[in-house]
């Protein structure tokens, strides 16, 4: 999927609306993302971010990003009281350019990951994690 | 390049068959010379590999009947899609015959009355025959078992598994996949999986402490068959610590992993692999997708949500195959192999008509073996059904099996409102069939079947229906979960099943008293198969029994409870 600001604007309304959260942890996302790029356009590109479809544990979610060329990633839990994850830096000698760790997740929720790149640009990529209350399989 | 004439080669067993019109008259006899064991054997070899596929079994030794779901309910993209097709629409479909022997092994309708004539399905000793047959075919042919094996029956309980064990050693498989086997508790699992003669595999079982491969379940096998190389991988049910007890394995992550599914197929391709197979539990919408997502899959071995189909799914190149549960199917796919890719198929899902496919004495004697410590407990009768009361369970709602367990589980433990697991195994039991306690432990047996009694708000009951509707109604299937809406006794509610998770359920009614549910009143609640430590009540099997016992005869109201919308 294509990624854009406005999407991201778009599904977090949306998970705004599921998780009836208060308006400024939506805006305190926003002003974090503002924070890091400074305002710049944010694309498609060089990010990947790795999340299970569907949380086995909510409380210790493994999340795994990487990207070639990014000098920093942002990650974020759109639908967390706090939503800053983690903000990863590789120098230019990192022999890999990925990072992966666990978070915690207080529902289902988009978690968002923000490279900027050697470049200087800001790509963007996003993955919603369903937290659920389980139940019984085939 | 596959041509598209080559992927139409396949055909159906019993579609061979003379088509009967008319239902259900005839005796027994008549079904056995309408039909024979060569006919619904037969098989124009084809290409150089042979594949059999065998799953959901669900510890279904012996012949069951076993009747094939009325609602099944297909979104987003799957909307109307196979396996979303049921009853009529399916017949049309496939061009099957009202009455015809694959009318009775596909789709429900008249199924008390076809039941008579077609008699019981399955039996792992008539299994091992189809399978004997195929290897007489071709000696070679691979062997594979998608999982939910180990589970499902008195005598799987009562040996955590091993008579299934025992019997599938017996018919040689050469490698599986898995599910329910883990409900057995990760020591018994590693257990019985280190001593398995054939392969345990499972690209996405992981080290749940350092999300890593698990060492006791390699991602993938080597096959050298017909001259060809052949790589099976191994993709487990993704959602076990969510759809059952993860407390049960703690040591084990699993998820879908496609990312990881890619590198395995590049993986083996790079070691040379002619033919890619999925071994997978993943559920039929799920496989879709993923065969969408991951290039250089040959076939998709299907199971965990039960389905039968007659024809492979294609998409792009890989063909899926389901062949359903509780061993009333088996598959036989044929392909042809030449200069490191599949060229071509020849496939048929073999219905296992009990009466007229002959059992494999040896197996039939390590069955029995296996059966024969626990003869007195399975046999007894604990009561029967009316004469217009069939027993089932299969669909995406309440069947009667579960609208009896919840009746036995509001009167026996004194609830307002039952809940009961949405699975899909289960056989059926006809109008005016005794009901043994082995029949009972056929659709409740597990290793977390403790009958709770807890208070819920009106509040929880709803964010309980939600969750579980999302699990079955997500339009993303990589969101869904596999089985079916948990089924309610003794609560009415509308489902719209277009609309998104927290809209799908309204109008939630208590039907004693005809009044809406108030999300701020506290209920009385009964249910079982928790997934939660520490659930305690007495287990399932005894409830549902001596309500039964209770009962003598059980004859059932119909039940219209749920209005189902936006389908």
């Amino acid at each position: 999927m294509e990624m854009t600001r406005r999407n991201a604007i778009a599904m977090g309304a949306g998970a705004l609306l599921i998780a009836g959260l208060p308006v400024r942890v939506f805006a305190a996302a926003e002003d974090l993302i503002a924070e890091f790029t400074g305002g710049a356009e944010v694309g498609a590109g060089d990010i990947t971010l790795t999340a299970p479809e569907i949380a086995e544990n909510g409380n210790t979610v493994p999340i795994e990003v990487s990207s070639e060329t990014a000098a920093e990633i942002l990650v974020l839990a759109m639908g967390n009281p706090t939503p800053a994850v983690a903000t990863f830096k590789f120098g230019k000698l990192a022999a890999s350019r990925s990072a992966s760790t666990r978070i915690r997740l207080a529902g289902t929720q988009d978690v968002v990951a923000i490279a900027k790149l050697d470049d200087g640009t800001f790509v963007q990529t996003s993955s919603t994690v369903k937290v659920t209350i389980g139940g019984c399989g085939g | 390049m596959i041509s598209r004439r080559d992927f139409l080669q396949t055909s159906m067993a019993a579609a061979a068959l003379y088509g009967t019109s008319g239902f259900g008259n005839w005796a027994r006899l008549a079904a056995q010379q309408a039909m024979t064991q060569d006919k619904l054997l037969e098989f124009d070899t084809f290409g150089n590999v042979s594949l059999i596929h065998i799953t959901d079994i669900h510890a279904q030794l012996k012949p069951i009947y076993f009747r094939e779901p009325s609602i099944n309910i297909g979104v987003g993209g799957n909307k109307g899609a196979v396996p979303h097709v049921t009853g009529a629409d399916f017949r049309k479909l496939y061009g099957i015959d009202d009455g015809s022997p694959s009318a009775y092994a596909l789709t429900y309708n008249d199924f008390s009355a076809l039941a008579q004539s077609y008699g019981r399905v399955g039996g792992l000793d008539r299994v091992s025959t189809v399978i004997n047959s195929i290897r007489a075919d071709r000696p070679d042919a691979l062997l594979l078992d998608g999982g939910d094996t180990w589970h499902g029956s008195y005598t799987c309980y009562h040996t955590q598994g091993q008579d299934m064990v025992n019997v599938m050693n017996a018919l040689k498989p050469d490698a599986m996949t898995f599910h329910w086997e883990f409900t057995l508790g990760s020591e018994r699992v590693n257990e019985i999986v280190q001593g398995l003669p054939f392969a345990a595999l499972g690209q996405n079982i992981f080290d749940a402490e350092w999300d890593e491969p698990a060492e006791l379940f390699p991602p993938y096998k080597f096959f050298e068959r017909g001259g060809v190389k052949i790589a099976v991988i191994g993709q487990a049910f993704p959602y076990m610590p969510i759809a059952n007890p993860g407390w049960m394995f703690p040591e084990y992550s699993f998820g879908i992993r496609d990312e990881n599914m890619q590198q395995m197929v590049d993986d083996v391709r790079a070691q040379g692999a002619e033919l890619v197979v999925c071994l997978s539990h993943n559920g039929f919408d799920v496989d879709k997708q993923m065969a969408g997502k991951v290039t250089g899959i040959d076939v998709i071995l299907s199971g965990h949500t039960h389905d039968a189909l007659p024809e492979p799914v294609l998409v792009g190149d890989t063909i899926i195959v389901a062949s359903g549960s509780n061993g009333k199917f088996v598959s036989r796919v044929d392909l042809d192999v030449r200069d490191g890719r599949m060229m071509g198929f020849r496939h048929k899902l073999i219905p296992i008509f009990s009466d007229v496919i002959t059992p494999d004495p040896e197996v039939t004697k390590v069955i029995d073996a296996q059966r024969e410590p626990y003869a007195d407990a399975l046999s007894e009768v604990i009561g029967r059904t009316a004469d217009d009361q069939l027993l089932y369970r299969r669909g995406n709602f309440n069947g009667t099996w579960d609208d009896l367990i919840c009746d036995a589980l509001i009167s026996e433990r004194e609830a307002d409102i039952a809940m009961s697991p949405g699975v899909r195994w289960g056989p059926s039991i006809l109008p005016g069939q005794d009901i043994t306690r082995e029949d009972i432990w056929n659709v409740t047996s597990m290793s977390y079947g403790e009958a709770y009694r807890n208070e819920m708000t009106g509040e929880f009951l709803h964010v309980v229906l939600e969750d579980v509707a999302d699990n079955l109604f997500n339009p993303d299937p990589y969101y869904q979960q596999g089985g079916d809406m948990v089924r309610v006794g003794g609560l009415g509610y509308r489902i719209d099943v277009s609309k998104p998770q927290g809209e799908r359920i309204t109008e939630m009614t208590l039907l004693k008293t005809g009044e809406a549910i108030d999300p701020s009143k506290t209920y009385q609640v009964a249910g079982w198969a928790s997934v939660n430590e520490g659930t305690e009540g007495p287990a399932i099997w005894d409830v549902v029994e001596a309500h039964i016992a209770k009962q003598g005869t059980v004859s059932l109201d119909p039940n219209n409870s749920v209005k189902v919308v936006g389908a």
